[in-house]
């Protein structure tokens, strides 16, 4: 089909205005400050080329922010990769009632993730929250874990809030891919005497690993930017202990007003988040 | 029944472990705050009401709702808006290629900490900090890459020859777009309208940033209720509540849609 040639740009045209004014030129300016000794706390801002980005690769709180990006990243994608797949392997057979089941299965990925987290911030609650209370009556005596402070439990209690709100992301996900599987490809295999861990082994999951990849990659570039959860539940404590790359970088910008270096290091993220999204793009099979 | 027993174990554990958090949170709207601030936890509220919710009004947390509202809406407008018309373009005369598709679904994948902040500075230049065509123009251009993309996928859907015959017919190709093929992807412009207005709704980080005091959204106002000091339980309980239904029903409306609203298509 051959649409006038006019017609066919007028079209794209707004999009292109609208992105380009708030996202691109954004990203242009960004560069620019980069290369400034800009800081709201002292006057002038003096060209100084690539001196931010040579502080920014020696600051050791960046890459300590960038290891608890990954560490949340690498252990809550795991996670939410194996539950998600236990429910959809549990729920993509015949079960009765499932059609209830799934939507509400499904609500906590549209809620809020600032919401969610302060919600979750309640139930870590030391004195008055339930999960002291609930592992107190599985153990059978007062549990007063200071969750969200204590060293030794902050990344699980994260953890386990990001694995709660997205999981149903992934279990969604892999049911579709699940359910696309014809039965008939089971059955022969069942009567090829096939038992059931072969069966998921050497045929549900060589099915489901291409989509299985491509929720992988989405779900690890979000968490990479993971920023809500720890701002609501830790806010990066104790000490720096949690704090996140995005969060950082928003500190050093919104608090600390050193607008040229945190330009450098918001570059710094651009740059590798672009990296990531090219491998994503790849996996995305266009037609 | 048997043959089930495990499956329904395996639902029991994950209905309860997913939906205890919501059911908590919503519970602390209407428990009294000798309820929620006691040692051992009071599970069920003895003499429920909604003083909390008459609280939210009082303080005027309500306007929140109303500005995300307005700024949630009026983005996804304007996304559908610019977004539905280039997906168009892309997905019957392949406007810009197989690159500038992938391009368009980069824009979305951006790190929003590198946007924010260049934004940040640029709006306070034009005086756009704490307003409304602030961040319902960020939340509009950050959207329509996902827009774009999504439609892209369901005007393809659609057989071109139903559009072929009414080209035949004289119509310009505008004509096609509006009154034939639109139509015909109602239900996937319904999702994606709807998925836009949620992320949207729940976007946090831009709101933090851009708003002062006029247009707070409802993740913002959410936050004011966590200090380093107060806490009031009753009334964040009240308002995850009133931010959190809303998005729920929507989200039921396009359950058909919803694992490929969210896999960004991936899944048809």
């Amino acid at each position: 089909m051959n649409g006038s040639r006019l017609s066919k740009y007028a079209m794209v045209a707004p999009a292109v205005v609208l992105i380009v004014s708030l996202t691109i030129f954004p990203v242009l300016y960004l560069l620019w400050i980069s290369l400034l000794d800009w800081d709201l706390q002292r006057a002038g801002r003096a060209f100084v080329g690539l001196a931010n980005y040579a502080g920014a690769l020696q600051d050791r709180r960046m890459w300590e922010a960038l290891a608890h990006t990954l560490l949340i990243m690498v252990v809550a994608v795991t996670a939410e990769l194996v539950l998600g797949l236990v429910l959809a392997e549990v729920l993509a057979g015949p079960l009765p009632g499932k059609r209830v089941v799934i939507p509400l299965l499904i609500l906590p990925v549209i809620m809020s993730p600032i919401v969610a987290g302060y919600g979750w911030r309640m139930l870590w609650d030391t004195q008055y929250g339930p999960i002291n209370q609930l592992l107190g009556w599985l153990l059978g005596r007062p549990l007063t874990l200071v969750w969200l402070i204590n060293s030794k439990t902050v990344y699980f209690s994260l953890i386990v809030t990001e694995v709660w709100q997205w999981t149903p992301f992934m279990f969604l996900a892999l049911l579709a891919g699940l359910v696309a599987i014809s039965p008939e490809i089971h059955e022969a295999a069942a009567i090829d005497g096939a038992g059931r861990w072969q069966r998921f082994w050497q045929i549900t999951l060589p099915l489901v690993r291409p989509l299985m990849l491509v929720a992988l990659l989405i779900r690890a570039l979000d968490v990479f930017k993971i920023f809500d959860t720890v701002f609501s539940l830790t806010f990066g404590g104790p000490g720096t202990f949690t704090e996140t790359i995005t969060l950082y970088v928003y500190l050093l910008g919104f608090r600390n007003f050193r607008l040229g270096y945190t330009a450098a290091m918001a570059v710094l993220v651009l740059a590798l988040v672009s990296l990531a999204t090219t491998v994503l793009l790849r996996r995305f099979s266009d037609e | 029944m048997h043959r089930y027993a495990l499956a329904y174990l395996v639902v029991a554990v994950a209905l309860a472990f997913f939906l205890f958090p919501i059911v908590w949170m919503f519970g602390m709207a209407v428990k009294q705050p000798a309820e929620y601030f006691s040692t051992p936890p009071v599970w069920l509220p003895r003499a429920p009401d909604l003083s909390h919710f008459r609280q939210l009004v009082l303080n005027r947390s309500i306007n929140s709702l109303v500005n995300s509202l307005v700024i949630a809406g009026g983005a996804t407008l304007l996304a559908l808006l610019v977004g539905c018309p280039a997906a168009y373009s892309m997905a019957r005369f392949n406007t810009g290629g197989r690159n500038f598709a992938f391009w368009v679904l980069s824009q979305r994948m951006l790190p929003p900490i590198a946007i924010v902040f260049p934004v940040f500075l640029l709006f306070r230049i034009i005086g756009w900090v704490d307003t409304y065509q602030g961040l319902t123009l960020l939340y509009a251009a950050f959207n329509a890459p996902y827009v774009i993309w999504m439609m892209r996928g369901y005007f393809r859907d659609i057989p071109v020859e139903v559009e072929e015959s009414a080209l035949v017919d004289g119509a310009s190709t505008l004509r096609v777009f509006w009154s034939i093929s639109l139509p015909l992807a109602a239900a996937g412009l319904i999702a994606t309208g709807v998925f836009t207005f949620i992320f949207s709704w729940n976007e946090f980080l831009f709101a933090v940033v851009l708003t002062r005091a006029r247009v707070v959204t409802v993740p913002v106002a959410m936050s004011g209720y966590f200090g380093s000091q107060s806490t009031f339980w009753g009334e964040a309980g009240a308002l995850s509540l009133l931010a959190s239904a809303p998005v729920f029903v929507l989200s039921l409306l396009v359950q058909r849609y919803l694992t490929r609203g969210l896999t960004l298509g991936a899944v048809k």
